[in-house]
């Protein structure tokens, strides 16, 4: 699968970065965001698959799509809210 | 012609970068530190303060004590850096020049972005707030007890666990757990971060009975209803509230428009350069790097910074790269402690708490002054 043509607000890449890790600063970002900002997550920690689309749902905005690569993940979360 | 280097911030890093710098180039460049208090804090220890366990005398010392010689020590508040003309403009009127500038300027809390946070919530991520809390933690005498992180990023992320976990003992040690309930609002969907520490700490949070509120980001506290409700749409109800402040970086920073939207240096993560001016470089709090915010990350930051700074100088090519090395303690009562120790690369194992690790941390506490801001911890 590929990336579709989603127009990204910011790109965080958090490849490598276990603390605070993507996650938290996915939360960041959309704390900080705007309605309908699309930030693009780049993940290489396993516990982000789960985690990430965990919180997206919790907090009610939209995982528009994940998108798996060589040793990575790609979530592009929209703030919908 | 000498190069001149200046450093804006008197913290961990500019601290260390300015020694190394000097220490390398010797008669080749000037190097400046601009400070506007400069006084050189020792943020670990407001923990330990709000706790009653420490006294504020030892948490800050005259920069001056900590610099080389050689290094010029400028007490002004920088207000405005151009990149086009490079030259860092003070508040007071004056200016510096320079061709290389270090962003070592941390970052600063904004507590008034909460509503409610002023005057309902403590914290300790200031001296000024940890004294108080310090006192609320005195006339405390049982009730429900919420911590929570109401902004990210926050400086040293094991912060709010380490509370948790003192304060608990603190209350069992004052005869008030019986009367309390300790809650820790964590913005994960466990206590910690990092997934291994979260599984060494968790088991010690239930064994004393102090309860864990997953996915709770603060957005607002509610004086009179005595709530705090989260930006996932959750409330709690406390009777003592300590929140982590939402932090920004400094206004010198949005006001010479090198940061992003929340004052935080666009930074390479191995060149630790600005991403847009490659004469300035940043490092610690400063950076939007999506690393812990932390002493420990300016002080294995700073190496790399001057080294890369030696290098453009000399007019070789820089090889320093920073890996994304981090270390850290996190304290988890009853005079245990582990430590987190990792890179880009590699993940932490934390080993299990234990009092090595606690007196680990306290030497360090003790032994700071004498060791870091020279570069005598590698």
């Amino acid at each position: 699968m590929t990336l579709t043509e989603t127009e990204v607000t910011k790109t965080i890449d958090a490849r490598g970065m276990a603390c605070p890790g993507p996650l938290m600063t996915l939360i960041g970002a959309i704390r900080a965001g705007a309605v309908g900002d699309t930030f693009a997550v780049l993940s290489s920690d396993a516990g982000s698959k789960t985690d990430i689309p965990a919180w997206v749902a919790k907090a009610r905005h939209e995982l528009v799509q994940t998108v798996p690569a060589d040793g990575y993940s790609t979530f592009i979360v929209r703030k919908a809210r | 012609m000498d190069a001149k280097i200046v450093i804006l911030g008197g913290g961990v890093g500019g601290t260390l970068a300015a020694n190394l710098l000097v220490d390398a180039l010797g008669d080749a460049a000037t190097v400046t530190v601009v400070d506007p208090t400069g006084m050189h804090a020792y943020q670990p220890g407001f923990l330990y303060v709000a706790l009653g366990q420490a006294n504020g005398r030892w948490l800050a010392r005259d920069e001056r004590t900590l610099l080389h010689k050689r290094v010029d020590l400028v007490i002004e508040t920088a207000e405005r850096v151009d990149p086009g003309t490079r030259t860092v403009r003070f508040a007071s009127g004056g200016s510096i020049a320079y061709d290389y500038l270090v962003l070592a300027t941390g970052a600063r809390l904004v507590p008034e972005q909460i509503p409610g946070f002023i005057g309902a919530g403590q914290e300790f991520y200031s001296l000024t707030g940890a004294l108080r809390l310090r006192e609320e933690l005195r006339r405390f005498r049982g009730g429900r007890v919420l911590v929570g992180v109401a902004g990210i990023p926050y400086k040293c992320p094991p912060a709010p666990v380490e509370f948790t976990l003192l304060l608990e003992e603190q209350l069992r040690h004052r005869g008030l757990r019986q009367r309390s309930e300790v809650t820790l609002l964590s913005p994960l969907n466990r206590a910690f971060t990092v997934e291994s520490a979260s599984k060494l700490v968790q088991p010690i949070m239930e064994k004393r009975g102090i309860k864990l509120s997953t996915f709770f980001n603060v957005e607002a506290v509610d004086p009179t209803k005595g709530t705090v409700t989260s930006i996932e749409g959750e409330e709690a109800e406390y009777d003592l509230l300590v929140l982590v402040p939402p932090h920004r970086g400094q206004s010198v920073i949005e006001a010479s428009g090198l940061g992003d939207e929340g004052g935080w240096v666009p930074t390479d993560r191995n060149t630790l350069q600005h991403r847009t001016y490659d004469r300035i470089f940043a490092m610690g709090d400063a950076t939007d790097l999506p690393i812990s915010k932390s002493g420990s990350t300016a002080h294995f930051e700073a190496p790399i910074v001057a080294s890369r700074i030696v290098s453009l100088v000399k007019g070789t090519a820089p090889k320093a790269s920073y890996e994304g090395r981090v270390m850290c303690f996190l304290e988890t009562g009853d005079r245990r402690a582990t430590t987190l120790r990792f890179d880009y690369t590699h993940p932490p194992v934390p080993p299990r708490p234990s009092m090595v690790w606690h007196a680990a941390k306290w030497m360090f506490n003790r032994m700071y002054w004498h060791t870091v801001p020279q570069g005598r911890v590698p």
